[in-house]
């Protein structure tokens, strides 16, 4: 059994430590070994957050090695270009197209990148990037919050894990009254599968 | 027979708060600090438990010697530069021992994620003769924890437990048991033992052979302790290895023999002899110092370690693969080639972590800047006051060692000094700084940011909030009348949103030649009920002509908006409705007057639904 490595990247208060929650749950459910590990402290200060989930017969390190991320969700637009050391030729990019604008950018002293540029940079490394519109989606779905079950429906694409066992976790993990909600999200997240070609 | 559950993925801290449970403590007091903060979170939600949070290391594990002295199994959490702050306590409960199992943990930070150093506190453990365990996944943390109660009632000895905050931090699976030890109090009356317990010298000099004495059997001990272990693989390459490092180990190098050793002091040195004599090349994998390397080497056994690892920063399965090859351990095949960046790629704004919006230190910083004095900082969130633009923060070293430092600049040079500092900082460390102030007379200018909790580690209570850690109602210190007692004249509190009187404040304590102390008082804008209050407010584009000011308070809800203002040439400002709280302090500070006040926006609304 190979170990699969998820990368989860984006910005305190976004969500990106339930979404690798929900992740290790379903790998539990699916019967493998996990490890999870996140740095908090700073970050909820604005900061960039990120989180590394593995799946394996037995894993060992929690922490994911250079080059070696299978996938990679970004949850804000330009987070994506933190990890690019984590990245390999076949890496799977799912990146919200939503922005958080860093005070950096907005005291003039540094400037966001580009959407083509962020992407074009990607696919450089990886053919396999794909946008995700999971903020705007979760907004016309009435909570901007579940923008990062969305992005785990795209995900839940590319794994071989049963739809039950996901939708398992996800009640495991989100407060009882937005089980429902979440669902629909990640059902959501699933269908985007239909229009992207990543 | 305990009952066998299904496994959970509990990060090291959880799992440490569940062992502590299982092992039948009953006592835990502790003082937040990233990484350890969530060890007494989840322990204080068990049933049948007391936990606290107290003032500082020091009396948290003064107290927790209290409850062992007294017969109850008692734990006490810190973050590794804690056990500075508590050293004194280590130090004396290695002489005394306890009448039940009594267990520090000390969460050590390599990498400084959250910290001013990366002291590696296994050497405290050396230091003081006390034993060591170093968990290496979460399971290991939850049955080390039970097997320091036993380790720590066996010898008579307090038991350092060192995660990392790779351990305390990552999930892992557990298998724990729903069974909670029984453990009766060990004695019924408060022992009266003054030859153990009362440390004056004639008694500390017959403890002392005792806790050396202690030591070699707990060195005998460590040769049979199942948790540390062999495993025999391909005896080419032999690891020494603990904590965090033993897991890069079995990734990187899967085919070496290993020697796990989850007790890093005292270390079973036989052990040690054994596994070298059978393996060809034989290395120490440890992060930071070289603690078990230098103990090696020490008994006459060749070893590589530091040559090869470096000794800064947090090791990964990165740097431990390229080291091992460059060092030939491993066969360059083994090379994981990094991946190949593109020569053009656009540069990635930082994100360095900010006061957030509301912040009322925000304010205080604004106002203190104008006094162009220098301004000795302390731990806590208002050290990002160190952060552009406000760049109002000139030293920081520990916690609640800014007004000391004030006072020390101060008087030598006569020159006029501010110290900064939070609430919980001062509870913990500041008050005997602020005495010094007072008796020995500086006229430093102290100002005590007080939003109530402990913010920086996660709005944690303390004497000044109101609540305890288990959810209770406590007095809360006022710190006026203790300010005043200490016999300093000159004395205010403020909102801290008032800049206006912040700044007047300051200004009147400027022109003295004594003591004096601001209290600049505002809850933290993350609470709860805070979050409840907040009204964004606007920008009035026709009055804003781009100059500035507003965004040089380094609020993240001030965004330069597309709109150009037609003589300067300037963006103009918009404020992001998401992330504005309504502080007013960019109202008060716009010389245009282009920024509704909360009051305004308040009787806007109330026109409208009119």
């Amino acid at each position: 059994m190979k170990t699969i490595n998820f990368l989860l990247a984006g910005v305190g208060g976004q969500g990106v430590l339930m979404a690798s929650n929900i992740l290790a749950s379903v790998g539990m459910l699916a019967g493998y070994d996990v490890k999870k590990s996140e740095i908090h402290g700073m970050s909820q200060r604005g900061g960039n957050v990120s989180s590394h989930v593995r799946w394996g017969e037995i894993v060992h390190s929690p922490i994911i090695p250079d080059a070696s991320a299978d996938f990679l969700l970004a949850f804000e637009a330009m987070e994506a270009l933190r990890y690019l050391p984590m990245l390999r030729a076949d890496s799977v990019v799912l990146m919200d197209r939503h922005q958080i604008v860093p005070v950096t950018v907005t005291s003039g002293d540094a400037v966001y990148p580009e959407y083509a540029d962020i992407e074009g940079t990607l696919r450089q490394i990886s053919p396999n990037v794909q946008w995700v519109p999971g903020v705007e989606l979760a907004e016309e779905m009435g909570n901007a919050r579940v923008a990062n079950i969305i992005t785990l429906g795209l995900l839940s694409t590319y794994l071989d894990v049963p739809e039950s066992v996901w939708k398992q976790a996800i009640a495991r993990r989100v407060p009882q009254r937005f089980v429902e909600l979440n669902y629909h999200a990640w059902e959501t997240g699933r269908k985007l599968r239909e229009t992207v070609n990543a | 027979m305990t009952e066998e559950r299904p496994k959970d993925l509990l990060s090291g801290n959880e799992a440490i708060a569940r062992g502590a449970w299982e092992a039948g403590v009953t006592f835990a007091s502790g003082y937040p600090g990233t990484p350890s903060t969530e060890i007494l979170e989840n322990f204080a939600r068990y049933p049948g438990i007391y936990a606290e949070w107290a003032p500082n290391e020091k009396v948290a594990l003064d107290a927790a010697i209290g409850a062992a002295y007294a017969g109850r199994r008692a734990l006490a959490t810190m973050k590794h530069v804690g056990l500075n702050v508590a050293a004194d306590s280590f130090f004396y409960a290695s002489m005394t021992g306890a009448e039940a199992g009594l267990v520090i943990i000390s969460a050590d930070d390599p990498q400084m994620h959250s910290s001013q150093n990366e002291q590696d506190n296994r050497n405290y453990a050396k230091f003081a003769r006390v034993p060591c365990l170093d968990p290496a996944d979460s399971q290991e943390a939850r049955d080390m924890v039970i097997a320091g109660f036993d380790i720590s009632e066996q010898f008579d000895t307090p038991v350092l437990v060192r995660p990392t905050t790779r351990i305390s931090h990552s999930f892992t699976m557990v298998e724990s048991s729903d069974e909670r030890l029984d453990v009766p109090p060990r004695i019924k009356k408060f022992p009266k033992n003054p030859q153990k317990y009362v440390m004056v010298p004639a008694n500390a000099r017959h403890r002392h052979p005792f806790i050396e004495k202690r030591l070699q059997a707990l060195k005998d001990f460590a040769e049979t302790f199942p948790l540390n272990r062999t495993e025999w693989r391909d005896t080419e390459l032999g690891i020494i290895t603990g904590s965090v490092a033993y897991q890069y180990a079995r990734e990187v190098f899967p085919e070496a023999s290993i020697l796990k050793l989850g007790m890093s002091y005292p270390l079973p040195m036989q052990m040690i002899a054994d596994f070298a004599r059978r393996v060809k090349r034989l290395i120490v994998l440890e992060e930071l110092d070289p603690f078990i390397e230098e103990h090696v080497r020490l008994a006459g056994i060749p070893v590589e370690g530091k040559s090869i690892f470096p000794l800064c920063g947090e090791l990964n399965p990165t740097i431990v693969r390229n080291a091992a090859i460059e060092a030939g351990l491993l066969p360059a095949e083994h090379f994981i080639p990094p991946t190949e960046l593109p020569e053009k790629m656009p540069p990635v704004p930082v994100r360095p972590p900010v006061l957030c919006p509301g912040c009322p230190h925000r304010s205080t910083f604004w106002a203190i800047k104008k006094l162009h004095l220098p301004i000795n900082g302390d731990i806590g969130c208002y050290t990002l006051g160190v952060v552009h633009p406000l760049d109002a923060i000139d030293t920081t070293g520990c916690m609640g060692a800014g007004i000391g430092v004030a006072h020390g600049a101060s008087k030598s040079t006569g020159r006029k000094h501010v110290a900064v500092i939070g609430d919980s900082t001062f509870f913990h460390t500041g008050i005997p700084a602020l005495a010094n102030v007072a008796y020995n007379n500086s006229p430093v200018i102290t100002v005590i940011m007080d939003n109530r909790v402990t913010a920086m580690t996660g709005d944690q209570p303390n004497p000044g909030t109101g609540k305890n850690l288990m959810g209770g109602d406590a007095p809360r210190i006022e710190l006026e009348p203790l300010v005043k007692a200490m016999g300093i004249k000159h004395v205010k509190k403020v909102d801290a949103y008032d800049e206006k009187s912040v700044e007047t404040t300051l200004k009147e304590f400027k022109r003295l030649d004594e003591p004096s102390v601001l209290i600049t008082e505002r809850p933290c804008a993350l609470l709860p009920e805070v979050r409840k209050t907040y009204q964004p407010l606007k920008v009035d584009l026709e009055k804003c002509d781009g100059c500035g000011v507003c965004v040089r308070t380094g609020c993240p809800a001030l965004v330069r908006s597309s709109e150009i203002h037609e003589e300067s040439g300037r963006a103009k400002v918009e404020i992001d409705p998401l992330l504005c709280t309504g502080c007013d302090l960019c109202a008060q500070v716009c010389p245009s007057e282009a920024i509704t006040f909360r009051a305004q926006m308040d009787e806007l609304a109330f026109a409208t639904h009119i």
